[in-house]
């Protein structure tokens, strides 16, 4: 697909470096599911949809600090939804844990199972409560768990410590967003508690074509590609994988993770 | 049934793996071995790192694609750990388990698709990845990058004098990439060969240009690029027919192949062998899928696949009256 031209219809400030664009358009997708962000003349950057017309944006680089600083009535082009999303779960109960603006596909996910009736757990991490990422939509939707790295608000310590305490096996479905040292966290508990096939993690990796052709995001040892095979795995697929050690950068040399 | 002898490399399946295309990292040229590609590509490496132009780097038309990624490449140097994993992964699913590296005449070839802006970086490359590789594709076509690919591919003495010093620091089969964007394609064919090219892989892709209606901007970052998939197959075939019959090497044709038939077509208009890019887009079982129809299509014909090769040639009119 081309660039679809949207407008922005609304801005929401989420925290001091988080921000929600609303757009006029509406886009049928799984949670999960990415748009690649086309900031015309700057750059086009993948991002998680936090709903069927939104996008939430950390500000990190020079594309997301021009997405920051979108107005309403501003336009950008999109291309999604693109990636597989995380695969849909219709009984029992769930695990959600996200950790900084890893919550963003969580947020749509927690909601559409809660919809079709299935009880949902929620840990979000943070750094303070400032940055705390949506609370409100999670507490509509689930029974959440706090943590954050300052504990200004609920745990003091990381979403992780959260996630060791809870019984896992009487979820079934795990999934996780989030720094990938995070994920890789609770991807050896998982192992420990030989429950890593009922987990999905969503990655986070360079993009280049963003429809799995040019084989930039590629991850060892399998060849699965990020932007296409993914973003989400199960995490079976990222057991003795380079989930959690290293990536590639923009020139596809491996970098530390 | 299928299995190739082109410039001294062994195929199973005369489908090769485009430069370009899913060969940034050895794992993933590995997964693209296991799913029956004849040979692989790898995306084009020269001298230095380069990050390419920025997103968005490529256009998805609803046939075929335009793309301007601006030769992103890790360097040479840091590849040679990507081609040692491609070997690993590229020989069985059970990679996991296996041990140790098999030895490079094993298991699918790897061509190094190279870039450089100078003889002698062309020549640096080649010397140092020499053991590492099964041969070497010369990007002598990249449509986008100044100073690189098309821009020294048009020119027929520069396009003798590379190939000519890379032969010289190498034994191993050396294939030369060209560009449709010249007057004529067989002149730099020619130059090629007599510089001592195994082989030319024809075509890389049209320059092209995509611009969003809505704001006036050019969609490409470099705002133009190459355009590839099925809009470009009559012209390959076109390219491919004339090389043949100019010529004495063998012709590797590449250029919007999506089916069997595309692959027969291809070959019937004078390639040995061909490569196929854009469409994996659609899935990998496609090496497959092509094989089958191809063995199929022989097998109903009763024939094999040299005799195939350039039939083109030897039918048809002369359209005059």
């Amino acid at each position: 697909m081309k660039p679809s031209s949207v407008e922005v219809t609304g801005v929401v400030k989420e925290t001091a470096r988080v921000t929600t664009l609303y757009f006029d358009k509406n886009f049928s997708f799984n949670p999960g599911q990415f748009a690649m962000i086309w900031v015309r003349g700057v750059d086009e950057v993948p991002m998680a949809l936090s709903s069927r017309n939104s996008i939430t944006i950390e500000r990190v680089g020079d594309a997301t600090e021009h997405l920051s600083e979108l107005a309403t009535g501003d336009s950008l082009g999109v291309r999604a939804p693109l990636g597989n999303g995380f695969s849909p779960c219709t009984s029992g109960n769930l695990l959600m844990v996200g950790g900084g603006v890893g919550s963003v596909p969580l947020a749509p996910l927690a909601e559409l199972a809660s919809q079709r009736g299935l009880r949902v757990t929620t840990l979000i991490g943070a750094r303070s409560r400032e940055e705390l990422l949506f609370r409100d939509r999670f507490e509509c939707v689930s029974d959440v768990k706090i943590s954050t790295d300052d504990g200004t608000i609920g745990y003091h310590g990381f979403v992780t410590d959260l996630f060791k305490q809870e019984e896992l096996d009487r979820f079934n479905r795990i999934y996780v967003c989030g720094p990938e040292l995070m994920m890789a966290t609770c991807l050896n508990v998982l192992r420990e508690e030989c429950l890593v096939s009922h987990s999905e993690f969503s990655l986070n990796r360079y993009f280049k074509c963003g429809i799995g052709t040019c084989g930039s995001c590629c991850i060892d040892p399998e060849g699965l590609r990020v932007c296409r095979d993914g973003p989400v795995f199960n995490g079976d697929r990222l057991v003795e994988s380079e989930f959690g050690l290293y990536k590639r950068d923009e020139y596809g040399i491996k970098t530390r993770i | 049934m299928l299995s190739v002898e082109i410039t001294g490399i062994r195929l199973e399946n005369p489908l090769i793996l485009a430069a370009g295309i899913l060969g940034s990292t050895g794992a993933s040229l590995g997964r693209v071995a296991r799913a029956g590609a004849g040979a692989v590509v790898t995306k084009s490496l020269g001298v230095v790192p380069r990050p390419g132009y920025r997103n968005p780097c490529i256009v998805q038309l609803d046939h075929g694609f335009i793309n301007a990624v601006g030769l992103q490449n890790p360097s040479y140097k840091h590849f040679m750990d990507e081609i040692e994993i491609a070997r690993k992964v590229g020989i069985s699913s059970n990679f996991k388990e296996s041990g140790g590296f098999p030895d490079i005449r094993s298991g699918t070839p790897i061509m190094a698709s190279i870039f450089g802006g100078t003889p002698e970086e062309f020549e640096e490359i080649v010397t140092a990845m020499s053991g590492h590789v099964n041969g070497f594709e010369l990007n002598l076509s990249c449509p986008h990058a100044e100073g690189y690919g098309a821009e020294i591919g048009g020119d027929t003495m520069i396009v003798e004098d590379v190939t000519r010093a890379v032969k010289n620091v190498t034994d191993l089969p050396l294939w030369v990439k060209l560009t449709p964007n010249v007057r004529d394609i067989t002149t730099i064919g020619l130059a090629a060969q007599k510089g001592g090219a195994d082989a030319v892989v024809a075509i890389n892709t049209l320059r092209a240009m995509a611009i969003d209606v809505e704001s006036g901007h050019p969609i490409l970052s470099n705002r133009f690029g190459g355009l590839s998939g099925a809009p470009i197959k009559p012209v390959a075939v076109k390219a491919v027919y004339d090389l043949y019959k100019t010529l004495d090497i063998p012709i590797i044709g590449v250029g919007g192949i999506s089916s069997w038939e595309d692959a027969v077509e291809m070959m019937m208009a004078g390639a040995s062998a061909v490569e196929i890019g854009s469409a994996v887009y659609t899935g990998l079982e496609l090496f497959e899928e092509i094989c089958d129809g191809i063995s199929k299509y022989l097998e109903r014909k009763n024939m094999g696949l040299d005799e195939i090769v350039g039939i083109a040639h030897r039918k048809g009119g002369t359209g005059k009256r």
